[in-house]
């Protein structure tokens, strides 16, 4: 490490140690504007000041698609006939429904840091879902555990990822043509497994084994079991929260003021029992399975780019290409694995989507084109750049929740002759402001050129 | 071929043997050659000034040293040892790091991850951002480079400048011994400039062997120790700084001084004409 000999080191960041050192640049100081507002402020005012400032040089973070959901909630709640968008039922409806966008948007944000893109991903899901159908059949049928067709689902899915993968990073084909290409062939594959253009797949709910499948999204959690899980949750992320923070600011290191983390602990109880409220005023009565589920996949993948080796280069590689490979990152692998991560991701989306159907899977089930539009709309719209380099996975919970919602306010509408093209209108009217929003923001914040390796 | 008009190799506490010492480098690509037994010193704790005109070969021989190309002939010495640098990976294992003109840092990364980049430490197989934070900490304070407001903000929001002094910390902080600086300071402006010459200055205190390659003869006379100057290829002269002035630099740069001159007269009034031309 360095050999430091008489300086003491300047503690990270904050004030501190400007007037320690001889500042031979005084005159080069740089503009505050730009900086993330975590980084200067001490206290809770500091905070929201620079906050706020960032937002206006065009760096508005997961803002805007907050603002987008209260907007939907607000309008559809005003224009749907009897005012029935914010009931109960239709509220956890729209968590069933959003499921897949968010967990299908989750996958499509890893390749999207890259600055690559996948459109394979709805083909794939279905693809995933079909197989995962098709090996717990009984009555002709392999009769496997669900636990051994879901995996082999999510294996024959990343393997499928793997070879897109390596022809985007090895050969260097443009990924929007790999991928295109991977749509209609993994689309074709998945008419074969259902046997012919009108085949089903179906799970029961009856049968023990495919019973887990079908619950995947039907089933819930009874209403006390939900409050104790939310109160655990809340208890453990909240103290973990607070001991990092703690932890940081004891050695030193720059750490967001106490208030600010209580209020983000606050807030996070907050959304947690408002959901649980609406999902036990429900009838039947209790949370949906898919909701931890969904939690745990977005908890996974926030820990996997932001805390671990691959994450990192991954994000270098969406910055800076030439960077990460002079720093000595394996390009090709790190691009081949988020490939193959997004896809299995995406087979799990599409064993989520066949249960939310009530274990039926048809080929008139979803369309893998909506289902990928909707789901890089739903990351873009959460917040994550589709010039690579920035995003994290709760943009795609974000963003999928909003996209479930306006698809399902649409249907809503289905009185009116409206309800059709709207289905098309409003999600590309949002997707086309988001990216309007993440050009203006990648302007702000003065990115040099991207080379690309 | 070379001329020393300094007389003896090094400054006031010269060094018996130089920290990287190359020898008869040759190196072409396809018909064109572009070093011809190229001689260098770069002595530890010294500031070698490499200069030349577009096309003299400047970036070819840091890249040979660099290991991304590798010589055709020649040898190459470090700490007295000859050695081998096949790859990029060859040169960093010895603590040689180069800091190439466009910097190559992520601007979606802050300061920290881009000084560790390829190198994360980690803890219970998660990146350790607490330790690398205070390293990284360590590292720019002992180079002084305290114009950033936090390490954490990303390096996109930094000036060029304060770009370039990362880029150079972060070569440094691998208990490096040689550091390639290429263009440090081509676009920068006045102060910028002044701070990232402070820090070159930085390293040779620190006992680094340093090699500047530079346009700007303004920077080059003022922290070079040593100036070493090539012509199409060849190295023309290479000594203390005190050996030079700012004209004799220019003339060995435009020329390749009086014995390239001589010889190219003996080879051929063509070849004297477009080089005195260039």
């Amino acid at each position: 490490m360095a050999q430091t000999e008489n300086e003491r080191p300047i503690v990270a960041t904050a004030p501190a140690p400007a007037d320690a050192l001889v500042d031979l640049t005084a005159a080069a100081a740089s503009d505050v504007a730009d900086l993330p507002p975590e980084i200067m402020a001490q206290s809770l005012g500091q905070y929201m000041r620079a906050w706020l400032q960032r937002i206006r040089s065009g760096d508005s973070g997961v803002l805007p698609v907050l603002l987008g959901l209260i907007l939907v909630a607000i309008a559809f709640e005003i224009i749907t006939p009897e005012n029935a968008y914010l009931r109960p039922s239709n509220l956890v409806y729209i968590f069933g429904l959003s499921t897949v966008y968010v967990v299908l948007a989750t996958a499509e944000i890893c390749v999207l840091l890259l600055g690559e893109i996948d459109l394979s991903i709805g083909s794939v899901a279905l693809l995933g879902g079909t197989i995962a159908f098709k090996l717990v059949q009984v009555d002709p049928g392999p009769n496997w555990p669900w636990w051994a067709a879901i995996l082999t689902a999510l294996v024959c899915c990343g393997f499928i990822g793997s070879i897109q993968g390596t022809l985007v990073s090895r050969l260097r084909i443009p990924s929007f043509v790999v991928t295109l290409a991977g749509y209609l062939l993994f689309q074709g594959i998945v008419i074969v497994i259902l046997g012919g253009a009108d085949g089903t797949l179906t799970v029961s709910s009856h049968v023990p084994n495919q019973s887990v499948i079908y619950n995947l999204v039907q089933g819930i959690i009874n209403p006390t079991a939900g409050w104790v899980a939310l109160a655990v949750l809340v208890v453990i992320a909240g103290t973990a929260i607070w001991i990092r923070g703690a932890s940081r600011r004891r050695s030193g290191l720059v750490a967001p003021p106490a208030a600010l983390i209580a209020i983000r602990i606050a807030f996070m109880a907050a959304v947690g029992v408002a959901v649980v409220a609406i999902c036990v005023a429900n009838l039947p009565s209790g949370v949906p399975e898919v909701i931890p589920i969904v939690l745990v996949i977005v908890g996974v993948w926030t820990l996997l780019l932001q805390r671990t080796r691959f994450g990192r280069y991954v994000y270098a590689i969406g910055g800076n290409p030439e960077a990460a490979r002079r720093a000595g990152v394996n390009l090709a692998w790190v691009r081949t694995g988020a490939f193959a991560l997004c896809s299995a991701t995406a087979g799990f989306g599409g064993i989520l989507l066949g249960s939310f159907f009530y274990g039926q899977y048809s080929t008139n089930a979803a369309d893998p084109g909506q289902l990928i539009l909707y789901s890089v709309a739903a990351a873009v719209i959460g917040g994550t750049s589709l010039f690579g380099g920035r995003g994290k996975p709760i943009h795609g919970l974000l963003g999928g929740l909003l996209i479930g919602g306006i698809a399902y306010g649409v249907s809503l509408l289905s009185l009116g002759s409206l309800s059709t093209p709207l289905t098309y209108i409003l999600p590309g009217g949002v997707l086309l402001i988001a990216v309007l929003v993440d050009v203006s923001s990648r302007r702000g914040a003065r990115t040099g050129s991207v080379s690309r390796v | 071929m070379n001329h020393d008009p300094g007389g003896a190799a090094g400054g006031t506490s010269a060094p018996v043997e130089p920290l990287l010492k190359l020898r008869g480098i040759d190196k072409h690509f396809g018909a064109v050659q572009a070093l011809y037994q190229v001689d260098l010193d770069l002595p530890a704790g010294q500031v070698t000034g490499l200069c030349g005109d577009n096309g003299a070969g400047k970036s070819v021989l840091t890249r040979c040293i660099a290991g991304v190309h590798q010589a055709d002939h020649g040898q190459i010495f470090f700490e007295g040892q000859p050695v081998h640098i096949r790859h990029t990976r060859d040169a960093a294992g010895l603590g040689i790091e180069t800091v190439y003109q466009d910097l190559a840092l992520a601007d979606n990364l802050d300061i920290v991850q881009n000084m560790f980049l390829g190198r994360e430490r980690l803890r219970r197989g998660l990146l350790d951002e607490d330790s690398m934070e205070r390293a990284a900490a360590e590292t720019l304070s002992s180079l002084r480079v305290t114009t950033v407001r936090s390490i954490r903000q990303p390096v996109a929001s930094l000036s060029g400048g304060q770009r370039q002094s990362v880029a150079v910390a972060k070569a440094v902080m691998w208990n490096s011994k040689v550091v390639l600086l290429d263009e440090p300071t081509a676009a920068l402006g006045v102060v910028q400039t002044g701070m990232v010459l402070n820090l070159v200055r930085r390293l040779r205190d620190r006992g680094l062997a340093v090699m500047v390659i530079s346009h700007n003869l303004n920077d080059v006379f003022q922290v070079a120790d040593r100036i070493a100057i090539l012509h199409l290829g060849r190295m023309v002269a290479e000594g203390p700084a005190a050996g030079f002035d700012r004209q004799s630099v220019i003339e060995y740069m435009t020329t390749g001084g009086p014995k390239m001159q001589a010889h190219a007269a003996a080879v051929g009034a063509a070849s004297a004409t477009t080089t005195g031309g260039a």
